[in-house]
């Protein structure tokens, strides 16, 4: 069975779902298991039409719970072949458990996650909640700023997972609404060069092999089990970084697009700068700039590559600054924020003494508006005029009722 | 055309090659190995199978060794049955873009999960596999209880039976619940083919099986598997406590075919009683206490009214 072509315009108007359903499509992706959730639904969606109209020719599975999206997944993927899925929030936490299957099991599998705040209370908008709580499933973790991204990071995502010296799942990131439902200009590639890019799907321990059976998802235990998680861990820590960076360069070539592991803007000589993710790098940049324009040398740095955490380049990128604010969209709920851990971390050992405090932001589709950026960055050079951090450690912003501040 | 094998007779049966080993850390006396022998033994077809966590799942792929001279997967507890529907998904979407590096091959997808993993916890997924027509068989080997965490009652397990979590004692005969009739359930799908085998019966189990294998659409099997560790017999009497679960009808075996058309497949000739088959196991030892002796009455009563029933359904046809 054949299936058709899509001629696309240079720029297409899409959002963030649409631009995700796109790179799917001409990633052509030979199994999707997938169960709606607010706000990814309309990435499901628009493959179920490709589907319909004759745009895809693999096959497209709606279970009955994103537990059996992932499970369904994780056998499409033994089986031998490319697979994709997206969820959001509830599905994401539901899924968590064949995360680490998928993971462990070294199965190239491409996860949309359209992010979404927790229950309870319930929410249906964008926060970090569940980019946090996967954090550590031993996926790869890519974050995208806009649906540029998106559309982007979907191919980095299928060359990066199905390298045979990587094997890993991977996620690409994006705000919920913000980033899934705002359309914007995105420059497409064509069907051709888009596939062309990503290349044929190279099977290895292929269940459908019938002449090598493989065994897939076995037991170990004290004997084993710490040698396959070392294992794992170590190609997230030493192959998968030059792996992203040669896919982001050879994306480059293709399209002119430049990614890095860490999105550094005016950080050359800025005294303070705001490190964050998802859609708040681009609100941040805009403040930098007006910050620049009153004389405060501010910059912005945005984490593309959640994991593995490109430890060294964060370390780098923030050589010479005076302050850091480090911008959680997630509530720690008894610690510090895993950005401010994480930077704290990159930074300890180096000579970058910056005084680094931490910001809790936009829980549940919250805005973080100018407003917030202007008094967030004013307070950085408070501290480096200070020479000490002159606010709590730990601030939640934009909260209504008493100031909330902690640490 | 899927290839099933003939075969006339148990000695040609034990020596036929096939796709389990026997090295694997069952129990002595597990019905389980028995019954896959079987499953594997009834197709020259290449397979694609999976395990649901559980005893078959953690006695037969403990790394580095595997038991599965077949392709082989296993996720979880729950999702043994979509983690197949899963690979049978992209067998069609291979075969269809033409990928497939045996194009001739006619693989046949299935999935194993005791009851615990298919009537409880994963209860839901196997419910969607059946709904959504993967080509599919799903096979319950059921041993009434979480056998591979120490003996906890599943909603498999059965009145007046004592499990470590619905224990018998001083003000209790254990279970209270009945079992859930699942091959009622599963055939509700309208699936083609629904059936219940025991290992002891070989010929049956294996023309269900080859029945299975040749329809279109999922397929749900309920294979009793005695349990020497939990239901507490001699492990050399694995197929006398089959023989006296067909043979008392606890277990019954019957066909659903396209979720209406049942047919009994096996009528013993000489029915045994069943305190027979209760008085069999440990498990059920407290019944013979004298205020518990009323159960075993309720028990026979349950099974003859169920037998009825499946007369009854046979001969309406419906």
């Amino acid at each position: 069975m054949a299936f058709d072509k899509m001629e696309l315009q240079k720029i297409e108007v899409w959002d963030g779902n649409r631009a995700a359903a796109q790179a799917l499509r001409q990633s052509q992706v030979d199994v999707v298991a997938a169960y709606p959730i607010t706000p990814s639904t309309p990435i499901v969606e628009g493959y179920a039409k490709f589907l319909a109209d004759g745009y895809i020719e693999g096959e497209y599975v709606m279970v009955e719970s994103e537990h059996a999206a992932m499970s369904g997944c994780v056998g499409a993927a033994a089986a031998g072949g490319r697979v994709a899925t997206a969820t959001s929030s509830q599905g994401f936490a539901l899924m968590v458990e064949v995360l680490y299957q998928a993971s462990g099991m070294r199965l190239p599998i491409v996860l949309n996650v359209a992010n979404r705040a927790l229950a309870a209370p319930l929410n249906v908008n964008g926060d970090h909640s569940d980019m946090y709580l996967g954090r550590d499933s031993g996926w790869i973790q890519l974050d995208a700023f806009c649906p540029q991204d998106v559309y982007d990071l979907n191919f980095i995502a299928f060359k990066v997972s199905e390298d045979h010296d990587v094997r890993l799942p991977c996620m690409v990131h994006q705000d919920g609404f913000m980033t899934s439902h705002t359309a914007q200009g995105v420059h497409t590639l064509t069907d051709d060069e888009a596939y062309g890019f990503i290349g044929e799907y190279k099977p290895m321990n292929d269940m459908l092999d019938f002449e090598h059976p493989v065994t897939h998802g076995v037991q170990t235990e004290e004997d084993w089990h710490f040698e396959h998680k070392a294992r794992q861990h170590n190609d997230l820590m030493v192959k998968v970084i030059p792996k992203i960076q040669a896919a982001f360069d050879d994306f480059e070539k293709l399209s002119g697009r430049k990614y890095n592991m860490v999105e550094s803007y005016d950080m050359s000589d800025a005294d303070i700068c705001v490190v964050c993710m998802g859609t708040s790098v681009e609100t941040a940049r805009e403040v930098a700039t007006e910050m620049r324009a009153k004389g405060i040398k501010a910059g912005v740095v945005g984490i593309r590559v959640i994991r593995p955490i490109p430890f060294f380049e964060i370390a780098e990128a923030l050589k010479g600054v005076k302050a850091i604010a480090a911008l959680d969209r997630s509530s720690p709920n008894g610690a510090a924020g895993m950005l401010f851990n994480e930077i704290a971390g990159c930074l300890f050992n180096t000579d970058t003494k910056a005084l680094l405090s931490g910001y809790v932001y936009g829980l549940g589709g919250r805005d973080l508006t100018k407003a917030h950026l202007v008094s967030l960055f004013t307070e950085l050079q408070k501290n480096v005029d200070a020479g000490k951090v002159t606010t709590p450690l730990q601030q939640f912003i934009g909260v209504r009722g008493p100031k909330l501040s902690f640490l | 055309m899927s290839e099933m094998k003939k075969i006339k007779n148990l000695k040609e049966f034990s020596t036929s090659a096939d796709r389990f080993e026997g090295a694997n850390l069952l129990c002595p006396g597990c019905a389980h190995s028995i019954i896959v022998r079987e499953v594997l033994n009834a197709t020259n077809d290449d397979l694609i199978l999976s395990a649901s966590t559980g005893c078959l799942e953690v006695c037969t792929a403990v790394y580095p060794y595997t038991s599965w001279d077949a392709s082989w997967i296993h996720i979880g507890f729950e999702n043994g049955s979509t983690a197949v529907a899963g690979a049978e998904t992209m067998y069609k979407a291979l075969k269809k873009k033409g990928r497939l590096k045996q194009p001739e091959r006619n693989p046949k997808f299935v999935s194993f999960a005791g009851d615990g993993a298919s009537y409880d916890i994963g209860f839901q997924w196997i419910s969607g596999c059946m709904e959504r027509g993967h080509n599919i068989m799903h096979i319950v080997l059921d041993n009434e209880v979480y056998a591979n965490t120490g003996g906890q009652r599943s909603s498999s397990t059965p009145i007046g039976s004592s499990a470590t979590t619905s224990p018998e004692g001083r003000r209790s005969y254990g279970e209270k619940r009945n079992k859930k009739d699942m091959i009622s359930i599963m055939a509700s799908h309208h699936i083609p083919y629904a059936a219940q085998v025991a290992p002891n019966k070989w010929k049956d189990l294996v023309k269900k099986i080859q029945h299975g294998f040749s329809v279109d659409g999922p397929v749900f099997i309920n294979a009793v598997s005695p349990c020497t560790t939990e239901w507490k017999f001699d492990p050399k009497d694995t197929m006398h406590l089959a023989d006296l679960a067909t043979d008392s009808l606890v277990f019954p075996l019957y066909e659903i075919i396209d979720g209406h058309e049942l047919n009994i497949t096996y009528r013993p000739k000489d029915l045994v009683p069943v305190e027979e088959y209760l008085a069999a196991q440990g498990r059920f030892k407290h019944l013979f206490k004298d205020e518990y002796k009323y159960l075993i009455k309720e028990w026979q009563e349950r099974v003859d009214a169920n037998w009825a029933y499946l007369n009854r359904r046979e001969e309406a046809r419906v």
